[in-house]
């Protein structure tokens, strides 16, 4: 009696351990990104820098999502800064609302609300404001309120067949007019100053180092959760819809295939990616502001994910973190040159590196190591894999 | 509305459309050169607001360069410049579309991402070599006035030339693209390129020109564009999501959808603006197009293409 079950024990572990990571390459692959986010950034990194990878780690998210959306399933969102933007103005209301008791705003005309409510003259809390009284409501938002908006402004656009460029050309003015909102509303959202002062997360200082330790150690631990779940539903026959409508969109619809409802899902799911993102994003800056979410930082994340490579998700946080750490290394002491030479990475990439850090692993460096340790085992991982996921799902 | 008479109320009226038409000329300026492309290529060229900062530049410089050069030659140097602003910017295009453009064909997403580059290199050049202080150019007098249509009606004689030039390059484009050879050949480019390679047209050469005139179109509107705003490097940001709008709610490759998408929008928010703050006008502005296009997805007047 117990032999089978231990049997279908170890082949469901063995059935994740191929979803997750396919082979032995994929763990080591992603071994060794924890081991450099979670142990060596900790050690060699003093607060302040370690603090900077955090924020960083913060726009990995966001790529996560685009290596999702854009890369396996062709849907180029030039707009993920909306839901970057969703999850950190959802937990930047939460943190504000707490800073802002009736104590510490004593001095205000109405105290107990926000500082910039009663700049502009709000006397009274907005209704849309008491869902943050609460924290699980809040993280409840994080998660649902990106995932509603993207499929409210998805679900009619991919029913009409919108795709492409002309789709990105929209998801950028819906960004756009996330910006406006927020700049127009400024008794409600703060306006372009965003906002700002935030300290405590249920009575715990979020501003000390050691809070800034763990908070980035949980940003780690949600961004690795995310990168297993995304390499999980790519290694679905969800994922693998995807990656063929991608390619080859009229011949999926014709073998009788839904594909609107896959595009919906998989944009929602890169939404709710990049909130958490930016929840966490929110919790280690100490602010949010809509200049931080707005077109450019959105194009920016799609750079992010282009230089790490697009069909990558380790890619896609080595790529966070190389443009983000070029950017605050260069861009202080040459801020001239350091434009040119953004502007030439996208035009480079675009041209001569379609996929990324990663597609330079796989072409060049990836036969290098086969080479210099000239073993005898499959050089080709990825065919067995296959074989035997195929076999299991018999 | 009480104080008002009905007379004030009228003027009121044809003044604010009048400068809802000035912007409809902008946007269709802007959506002119973004149709050419996208109908010759189908890409959206994200740098083609650096083009008309491009013309805008042109046009400053060269004011500048004629007052100290020429005085009494100031009031009819816009007559030149104009010309000049489109010939800058087809040359730019033209080499635009030469080493960068070419290369990224049936790769319309990467050409969205490749442009974008362009156009922060492009401001950065703006910033690096003309300053990024302010500029603008010194109209002669003949441009500043108004025309009185009648005792308290005024209308700027800049956009009405601004009206007249747009409809001139409408025409004028209209003619060039069936009668002049060149026009053929860009249409029948469109149209099948493979035909058209076939019957001994250079079609790398009609992309090139196309991308060029396009990207003058561009210099073109912003040669005008400093008879309302000063130029600044990132001064074409502002109008660079709203006129791929015009183009997207308009049904991409229609000239027409163009031309009504563009009035559309420019009257849409122009009445906006007059009720609300701008970036409040903004936000409306754009959830109206996003309902439309949730119900028109692909466009108001599209063509009845099988994709």
């Amino acid at each position: 009696m117990i032999n089978p079950i231990n049997q279908a024990e170890s082949s469901f572990g063995k059935v994740l351990y191929e979803r997750l990571f396919k082979n032995k390459e994929g763990l080591i692959a992603f071994a060794i990104l924890a081991f450099v986010i979670l142990i060596i950034f900790p050690t060699v990194l003093s607060p302040f820098r370690l603090n900077l990878t955090g924020k960083y780690l913060c726009y990995a998210f966001a790529a996560v999502g685009l290596v999702m959306c854009w890369g396996n399933a062709g849907i180029l969102c030039l707009g993920q800064g909306l839901f970057f933007g969703a999850g950190g103005y959802c937990m930047a209301m939460f943190l504000k609302l707490e800073a802002s008791d009736p104590e510490s705003t004593a001095i205000q005309s109405t105290p107990g609300i926000p500082d910039f409510m009663d700049w502009n003259q709000v006397t009274e809390l907005p209704w849309f404001w008491n869902p943050f009284k609460s924290l699980p409501l809040t993280i409840a938002l994080i998660i649902t309120l990106p995932a509603l908006l993207a499929y409210i402004l998805s679900v009619f656009y991919f029913k009409g067949r919108v795709s492409g460029v002309v789709f990105a050309i929209l998801t950028q003015s819906m960004v756009a007019c996330l910006w406006y909102f927020i700049v127009g509303n400024q008794g409600y959202f703060g306006g372009i100053n965003g906002i700002t002062d935030l300290k405590t997360l249920k009575g715990w200082d979020i501003r000390t180092e050691d809070a800034h330790y763990l908070l980035y150690y949980l940003c780690c631990f949600l961004l690795l959760f995310c990168i297993l779940l995304s390499r999980y539903i790519l290694s679905t026959r969800l994922g693998r819809v995807l990656i063929a409508q991608r390619d080859k969109e009229m011949r999926v619809r014709f073998s009788g295939y839904n594909i609107t409802s896959f595009r919906i899902f998989i944009f929602c799911f890169a939404a709710v990616v990049s909130s958490i993102g930016g929840a966490m994003f929110t919790l280690q800056v100490g602010f949010m502001s809509p200049n931080l979410i707005g077109i450019v930082p959105s194009i920016d994340m799609v750079i992010f994910t282009a230089v790490g490579g697009r069909e990558s998700l380790l890619g896609a946080v080595y790529g966070a973190l190389a443009v983000n750490a070029a950017k605050t290394a260069f861009s202080e002491a040459y801020a001239a040159q350091w434009l040119f030479f953004y502007g030439a990475t996208f035009i480079v990439i675009v041209l001569y590196l379609p996929k990324g850090l990663a597609g330079i692993y796989h072409d060049h460096i990836k036969k290098w190591i086969g080479k210099s340790m000239s073993s005898s085992k499959n050089n080709d991982g990825e065919t067995p894999a296959l074989v035997t996921e195929e076999k299991n799902a018999e | 509305m009480g104080d008002y008479t009905f007379d004030e109320i009228y003027a009121i009226v044809v003044m604010q459309s009048f400068s809802g038409v000035s912007l409809m000329c902008i946007y269709i300026l802007m959506g002119l050169g973004l149709y050419i492309i996208f109908g010759q290529m189908g890409v959206i060229n994200m740098a083609h607001a650096e083009f008309l900062v491009l013309g805008s530049y042109t046009m400053c410089l060269f004011s500048k360069f004629v007052t100290e050069n020429m005085p009494a030659f100031e009031n009819y140097y816009v007559i030149f410049a104009i010309p000049l602003s489109f010939g800058v910017a087809f040359g730019v295009g033209y080499l635009v579309e030469w080493f960068l453009i070419s290369r990224l064909y049936h790769r319309p997403l990467d050409t969205l991402l490749a442009t974008w580059g362009l156009s922060l290199i492009m401001q950065q050049c703006f910033r690096s070599f003309i300053g990024a202080r302010e500029m603008s150019a010194d109209l002669p007098e003949w441009l500043l006035g108004s025309w009185a249509a009648s005792d308290i009606i005024d209308i700027p004689i800049s956009g009405l030339v601004l009206l007249l030039l747009t409809v001139f390059l409408i025409v004028g484009l209209a003619l060039f693209k069936t009668k002049t050879r060149m026009g053929l050949r860009m249409q029948a480019t469109t149209q099948n390129r493979e035909m058209t390679g076939a019957l001994g047209i250079n079609t790398k050469m009609t992309d090139r020109i196309t991308f060029g005139i396009a990207c003058g179109i561009s210099g073109i509107a912003g040669a005008f564009f400093t008879t309302m705003a000063s130029t600044s490097p990132s001064a074409g940001t502002n109008y660079i999501v709203d006129s791929f709008l015009v183009l997207v709610v308009g049904g991409l490759g229609s000239l027409v959808g163009l031309f009504v998408s563009g009035g559309f929008l420019a009257l849409l928010s122009s009445i906006l603006e007059f009720f609300m703050t701008g970036s409040i006008a903004k936000v409306w502005l754009y959830l109206v197009i996003f309902v439309v296009l949730m119900k028109f997805t692909r466009g108001l007047f599209s063509d009845k293409v099988r994709s």
